[in-house]
């Protein structure tokens, strides 16, 4: 069955609903009509929608084996700072047993969560940014959303500027502070400059959110009862063209007991001053002991000392874990870009001169290939 | 097969930035400006690709005043064959680029575009996704291996994911964006330097090509990020055990 994208007040307990006054409806269904009678009159639709002040979000979800990144977490608290009466919509696209749970999941992962959306299709098997960019184009165009998210990961970074193309809008990237809901602020070069923008489009405000700026609180119990409403998206009128032109191959992922290096607690990182595969094991073991995630610096993926997916900085991942640690890593711009934000840093280096100690809470001028193994026999083991 | 390559002139990647003090953006006046290192290695890759006989011509533009010559030059001396200049003042955004480029694309009719995964100055990466939705092409982004395969006219490229790796195959025409491991870019030497001098550069402007360049988002202001409270310099691990226990909380 064709899915409803009508905004009536669904449940009880959906107090984000309930909080919207009927006025702000009349504006609402006002503003949809205005869209299709002319579509291009992005002027009065921006006054009327600041007037309702009604923000209707589509975040494109990220999952994973039946179960909703922890990224798309993070995303759904960023959307919940764009505007007071807000409705957040999840899209979910993929196929077959592992979509539909992970759906079900979503519908309670954030209790600000509206609706859950799912495009079931082989078309979605793996993601691939045409089909990906034209399935949220098909359903916006149904939805009349006035904000499009996904978090900055590969996936988001890959798709959502490719939407905002079909759209006509300009995105922005790696949203690190919402000001309200058009105005943002992210980083730029390499994170020396914060940039605040103001977005002025008539079209939806496409953004990817830098999720390390947007944790994601442990949710009471009571409100896990609360569950989203789960729609199935009628695909029988998405049209495909270039989608056929890429295909999916394949995929080496890199399995790894280590929480994920993105949302970890603790994150170790070994450079070029490891010298080789077998003693950045010693980085590994460190993290084990502290239940941390492993990072690395260029220099260290480009000698082959551990995969790319590791690498921490302007290009690479951005952590802001509680406690970072640096040995030998001399603290490039590049790399520094990606650990700012984390709250204590420690940094070991031979070097008394590097740049990683301007920015380290606590500097240790060392040998690590004496001083790693001193800390594995002292530090307490994790809780 | 033409091959088209975006290049675009940054601040260097070693220079300390400064924010100006009336907040407008970041101080570019005599500081080291560079070809972005991404655009260095599309350009490379490029350029490979048409040493093995997969491209008959590589052409390298940019988008930007004047001094966006000296980066056309650099490419030029690295071995593109020629250069196109798209004169304008303006800082333009991802998507007008991208429909500067899409313009392009339509008068030089390249079997693959290459650009950058991003610029390090702005950190978008944007441009070449939006590229490859205008001309409707398929996209492969932050590629860390490309292979031709003529008679297929298809690219299977690894990209670089979150998770590890990932491959795509893709039918050309195609936008490909690169990462940091594609390869190593070569340096220009002396008698290419002087060579390049004499290889054509195009110069067009907006208007020539009718885009339209109007802006949908405006800088509101351009800040330092918070400083961090200076550190200490532990002597021992003891110390720094302590100081992680007792201090900061952390282990």
């Amino acid at each position: 069955t064709f899915i409803s994208f009508s905004r009536s007040p669904k449940s009880e307990g959906e107090t984000n609903e309930k909080r919207m006054t009927t006025s702000a409806f009349l504006l609402r269904a006002l503003t949809k009509k205005k869209q299709f009678v002319a579509s291009n009159a992005p002027r009065s639709i921006s006054i009327i929608t600041n007037l309702s002040r009604y923000i209707s979000t589509l975040i494109l979800a990220e999952h994973e084996s039946g179960s909703i990144k922890p990224q798309t977490v993070s995303t759904v608290v960023a959307a919940n700072s764009l505007g007071e009466s807000s409705s957040i919509s999840l899209l979910l696209a993929g196929s077959g047993s592992s979509l539909q749970e992970a759906a079900s999941q979503a519908a309670s992962c954030h209790p600000s969560v509206s609706e859950v959306l799912v495009a079931d299709s082989d078309k979605f098997e793996y993601p691939l940014a045409e089909p990906w960019a034209k399935l949220v184009d098909f359903v916006r165009q149904q939805g009349d959303y006035s904000h499009i998210l996904a978090s900055s990961s590969s996936f988001g970074k890959n798709i959502l500027p490719r939407v905002a193309a079909l759209l006509d809008v300009s995105p922005i990237t790696d949203v690190v502070k919402i000001l309200g809901s058009n105005q943002f602020i992210r980083p730029i070069y390499a994170g020396n400059a914060l940039c605040t923008v103001r977005y002025t489009g008539g079209g939806p405000c496409i953004l990817t959110i830098r999720t390390t700026s947007f944790p994601v609180t442990p949710i009471t119990s009571d409100s896990e009862s609360k569950k989203a409403a789960i729609s199935q998206i009628d695909l029988s009128n998405f049209k495909e063209d270039s989608a056929s032109r890429s295909r999916y191959v394949g995929q080496s992922t890199q399995d790894t007991e280590r929480p994920d290096l993105g949302s970890a607690r603790v994150v170790i990182t070994g450079g070029r001053a490891l010298k080789s595969v077998e003693n950045f094991k010693m980085i590994e073991k460190l993290a084990e002991k502290l239940g941390g995630a492993v990072g690395a610096t260029r220099a260290a993926v480009d000698a082959g000392y551990v995969p790319n997916d590791l690498q921490v900085g302007q290009t690479g991942k951005i952590v802001a874990p509680e406690l970072y640690m640096a040995f030998g890593v001399s603290g490039a711009i590049q790399h520094l870009a990606g650990i700012k934000d984390s709250k204590v840093i420690v940094a070991v280096n031979k070097d008394a001169d590097a740049p990683i100690f301007q920015v380290a809470d606590y500097g240790l001028v060392g040998d690590l290939f004496e001083v790693i193994p001193e800390l594995m026999e002292k530090l307490p083991e994790k809780k | 097969m033409k091959i088209l390559v975006a290049v675009k002139r940054v601040v260097d990647y070693a220079v300390k930035i400064r924010v100006k003090p009336d907040k407008t953006g970041v101080d570019t006046q005599n500081v080291k400006m560079s070809m972005n290192p991404f655009c260095e290695i599309a350009l490379e890759e490029a350029l490979r690709i048409k040493e093995a006989g997969f491209a008959k011509e590589v052409i390298a533009v940019s988008i930007g005043p004047s001094q966006c010559l000296d980066t056309l030059r650099t490419g030029l001396a690295m071995g593109a064959d020629r250069g196109i200049h798209v004169q304008t003042n303006s800082n333009f955004l991802p998507l007008t680029i991208a429909k500067i480029l899409k313009s392009l694309a339509h008068v030089e009719k390249p079997g693959l575009i290459f650009l950058g995964k991003q610029a390090i100055d702005d950190d978008c990466n944007q441009t070449g996704q939006m590229v490859a939705a205008l001309l409707d092409w398929p996209q492969a982004t932050f590629a860390s291996k490309v292979v031709l395969d003529k008679d297929k006219n298809v690219a299977t490229v690894d990209r670089e994911v979150d998770g590890g790796l990932e491959t795509l195959s893709v039918d050309l025409p195609a936008v490909i964006t690169t990462d940091l491991r594609l390869n190593q870019p070569r340096y220009a030497t002396l008698p290419n330097i002087m060579k390049a001098k004499s290889k054509p550069i195009r110069k067009m402007t907006v208007e020539d090509l009718k885009v339209d360049v109007q802006s949908d988002i405006e800088i509101v202001g351009v800040t330092e990020p918070p400083k961090r409270k200076s550190g200490v310099i532990v002597s021992s691990v003891d110390e720094l055990i302590d100081k992680l226990k007792n201090e900061a909380h952390v282990v």
